[in-house]
């Protein structure tokens, strides 16, 4: 009877099969990711150094790519202060630990993941609700010190709940937010309006 | 309840299965505080914020589906080595040392909630990446518990008998324990940090855990049906090479738009669009043996949710997957209620459904009964309309918060530029907000549906009605 089973049904042949399938495909994974880390590593084209915090960041349609990309522009200090590499990168950390600490992951998505209670962050630095460029930062701080008395929920009712983030908290995570909008992200989010740039 | 008459795994496997239902029960329950947080935001406002109930309703879920699996494999495993389980009494510390762990997680993401941004709060008090919030101190204890799980199955098939389905299983559980480390680090740069997080997200649910579940339809088939050991084990093989060969490349789905380079575009829109292969395949082997055997089996119910099993995945990950696994697509679903929808049919359609069948079989033997058939009180009238109010509960909120998706990729999306202002109009449009209604309405169902699912185990089989036979039975 056994001999009547044709190979590609016998239990040996799909046996080794899936054993060979699994390694290639594993190292092949292996192999993409030692190509892909170095190209997301900090500092990369892709994923700009800490101290972008220092410059000015567009989002600007880009014609061969045939989406919107990260422009780095002229200096821009983040709160006026040219930071080193080291304080740059010391003052991002903070900001996303504090907002690991506080779980904006739980309402928020962050390049597109997270939760769908509130508005995507991937590129809240240049969202258009910060009026203008030169009112943006003294509004961002209020917004994450007191969001109850600052929400802009648009009717929706919904706010975002008092987290008691302080003063030092909040500039820790606005760099956070400014150096996560810097990463080119193919073009997610598609179509955004880039504050200052409206009409 | 007599666990007497039950194998040291099979015990064991039942303290597993009595927290793992616990949790899904505090899942809806919190499932069910988010949603009404959509429809009245300043319900809890402050107390349990939305983020707080979310986090409960999916660690719940993550954790009951993994006490699930835990207990599945317990239970099978005396039957499949034949022999007594290696190392039981360590198991059973094992138990109480993670229940413990998971009880004082719960506690602090409940009333803690929060913290600074330092390294305290992440060892202590929540890791804030989702799914994965629970603290490193947990994560080292759920590793040491999970290695004491591994010990018991390696050396009880190692002493024991070898079968197919205990190799596969094997590797597959040092395989998911393996990728939960990658889950283990902290790093800013979020570009990295979210390419090892869909390392533990995707490779766990579309391909160690697929792999696991294909082990239990295998064993379940084998033991509801007596389907031949022959055939589900080349089954099985074929199952992991579609499963492997296209989930592990599909990880790609999740690189378009993190900011890794734009090959992933190809990769993870090829592989992932694969998926639904081997989720074909099982449809067409669970109701095929079915057929064959004219669904007559031993116990109704389990059988019932094995098909179910078959199908949800199919639907949930494979139907509902595919819908927005493609860049062209994603471009506009990503992070929106699609993911939600997609999210819930898969999770319940793939794994909620297979581990009820599994509660089914213990409660089968626990009862000590030969067969849970007609033979049920009032027919078992109890897990048909559990098994009718889950579905459809569940599929009812797939529905609507599908609406309420097209609605937000549409208007914030496509639209609205995905700026704060365009979300906002996207999610006061009447359209998303009665998708967040129906969501609610359905979520009620499901309510009603776990209600008697958990009343339903505690019951079956404890009164067996008279026999067809007509001789009355001796009531426990
Ligand atoms: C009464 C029933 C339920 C209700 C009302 C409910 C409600 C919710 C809500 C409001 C969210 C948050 C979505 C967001 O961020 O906007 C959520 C997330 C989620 N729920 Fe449920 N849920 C229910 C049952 C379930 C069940 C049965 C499962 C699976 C077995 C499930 C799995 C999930 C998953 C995986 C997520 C995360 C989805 C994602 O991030 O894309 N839920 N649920
Ligand atoms: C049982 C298996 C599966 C489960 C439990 C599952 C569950 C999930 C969940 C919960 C998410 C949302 C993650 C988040 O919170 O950000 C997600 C995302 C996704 N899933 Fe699945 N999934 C499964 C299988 C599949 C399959 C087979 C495909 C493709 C054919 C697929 C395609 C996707 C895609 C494209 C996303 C990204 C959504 C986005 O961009 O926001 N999934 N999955
Ligand atoms: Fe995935």
């Amino acid at each position: 009877m056994s001999s009547n089973i044709p190979w590609w049904s016998s239990e040996i042949f799909w046996k080794k099969t899936a054993i060979w399938v699994t390694g290639v495909m594993f190292v092949v994974l292996i192999a993409l990711t030692l190509n892909t880390l170095p190209q997301i590593s900090v500092g990369s084209e892709r994923v700009p150094a800490y101290s972008v915090i220092n410059k000015h960041i567009g989002y600007e349609f880009n014609d061969e790519r045939n989406f919107q990309v990260p422009v780095i522009g002229g200096d821009a200090p983040l709160f006026g202060k040219v930071l080193s590499e080291e304080e740059a990168e010391a003052l991002v950390t903070h900001g996303k630990k504090v907002t690991q600490g506080r779980n904006c992951m739980g309402c928020h998505t962050l390049l597109g993941n997270g939760s769908y209670f509130a508005p995507d962050l991937t590129k809240a630095w240049l969202d258009p609700g910060w009026s203008s460029e030169g009112e943006r930062e003294q509004m961002m701080i209020d917004f994450l010190m007191h969001p109850q008395e600052n929400a802009r929920s648009f009717g929706s009712g919904r706010t975002m709940p008092d987290l008691h983030i302080s003063e030092d908290e909040a500039k820790a995570v606005i760099a956070f937010l400014k150096w996560m909008s810097s990463i080119d992200t193919n073009g997610f989010p598609y179509n955004f309006t880039v504050i200052d740039k409206e009409g | 309840m007599s666990i007497a008459n039950l194998n040291g795994g099979q015990q064991l496997a039942v303290k597993y299965f009595i927290v793992a239902v616990v949790l899904f029960v505090a899942q809806i329950l919190f499932g069910m505080l988010s949603g009404i947080q959509y429809l009245a935001p300043d319900f809890l406002q402050g107390v349990l914020s939305f983020n707080v109930t979310r986090t409960v309703h999916i660690n719940a879920m993550i954790v009951w589906m993994l006490y699930g699996f835990i207990g599945s494999v317990y239970w099978l495993l005396e039957e499949e080595s034949e022999i007594e389980v290696v190392g039981l009494k360590l198991g059973n510390l094992g138990f109480w040392v993670l229940t413990s762990a998971v009880a004082v997680v719960v506690l602090v993401f409940l009333f803690v909630q929060t913290g600074p941004g330092d390294d305290f709060t992440r060892w202590f008090v929540n890791e804030g990446r989702e799914y994965i919030e629970a603290p490193r101190w947990a994560d080292i204890g759920i590793v040491i518990c999970m290695l004491i799980f591994f010990y018991n199955v390696a050396a009880t098939f190692s002493k024991g008998k070898w079968s197919g389905i205990a190799g596969v299983l094997t590797l597959d559980l040092v395989a998911l324990a393996g990728i939960y480390l990658a889950g283990m680090f902290y790093t800013t740069n979020i570009s990295v940090d979210q390419y090892w997080w869909w390392w533990v997200i995707h490779l766990w649910v579309e391909a160690t855990w697929e792999v696991l579940v294909a082990c239990l339809m295998a064993w379940g088939l084998m033991k509801t049906l007596g389907v031949s050991r022959k055939i589900v084990t080349t089954w099985l093989y074929i199952e992991v090479a579609l499963m492997f060969g296209s989930g592990i490349l599909g990880i790609g789905h999740h690189y378009f738009w993190i900011g890794t380079p734009e090959y992933w575009f190809s990769i993870g829109g090829l592989f992932s669009a694969l998926e639904p292969i081997p989720l074909v395949a099982m449809v067409v082997h669970a109701v095929y043996d079915s057929g064959v055997r004219h669904t007559k089996g031993n116990n109704n119910p389990a059988l019932a949710w094995f098909i179910t099993h078959a199908f949800g995945n199919f639907f949930g990950a494979g139907v509902w997957g595919f819908m927005h696994t493609l860049p062209q697509i994603n471009l506009y679903t990503h992070g929106t209620q699609w993911s939600a929808s997609h999210g819930h049919l898969a999770f319940f359609g793939a794994y909620a459904t297979i581990i009820i069948a599994m509660f089914y079989i213990a409660a089968q033997y626990v009862r000590g009964q030969s067969s849970f058939g007609p033979a049920l009180l009032g027919n078992g009238w109890k897990w048909k309309w559990a098994l009718g109010l889950l579905n459809f509960g569940v599929v009812g909120m797939t529905v609507a918060l599908l609406i309420s998706g097209y609605e937000q990729s549409f208007i914030e999306r496509a639209v609205g530029g995905s700026t704060w202002m365009g979300y906002f109009a996207a999610q006061i449009h009447p359209w998303f907000v009665q998708g967040m209604q129906w969501r609610m309405i359905f979520g009620l169902i499901t309510s009603a549906g776990i209600v008697l699912l958990v009343w339903d185990l505690l019951t079956i089989g404890k009164h067996p009605a008279v026999e067809k036979s007509g001789q009355a039975q001796t009531a426990s």
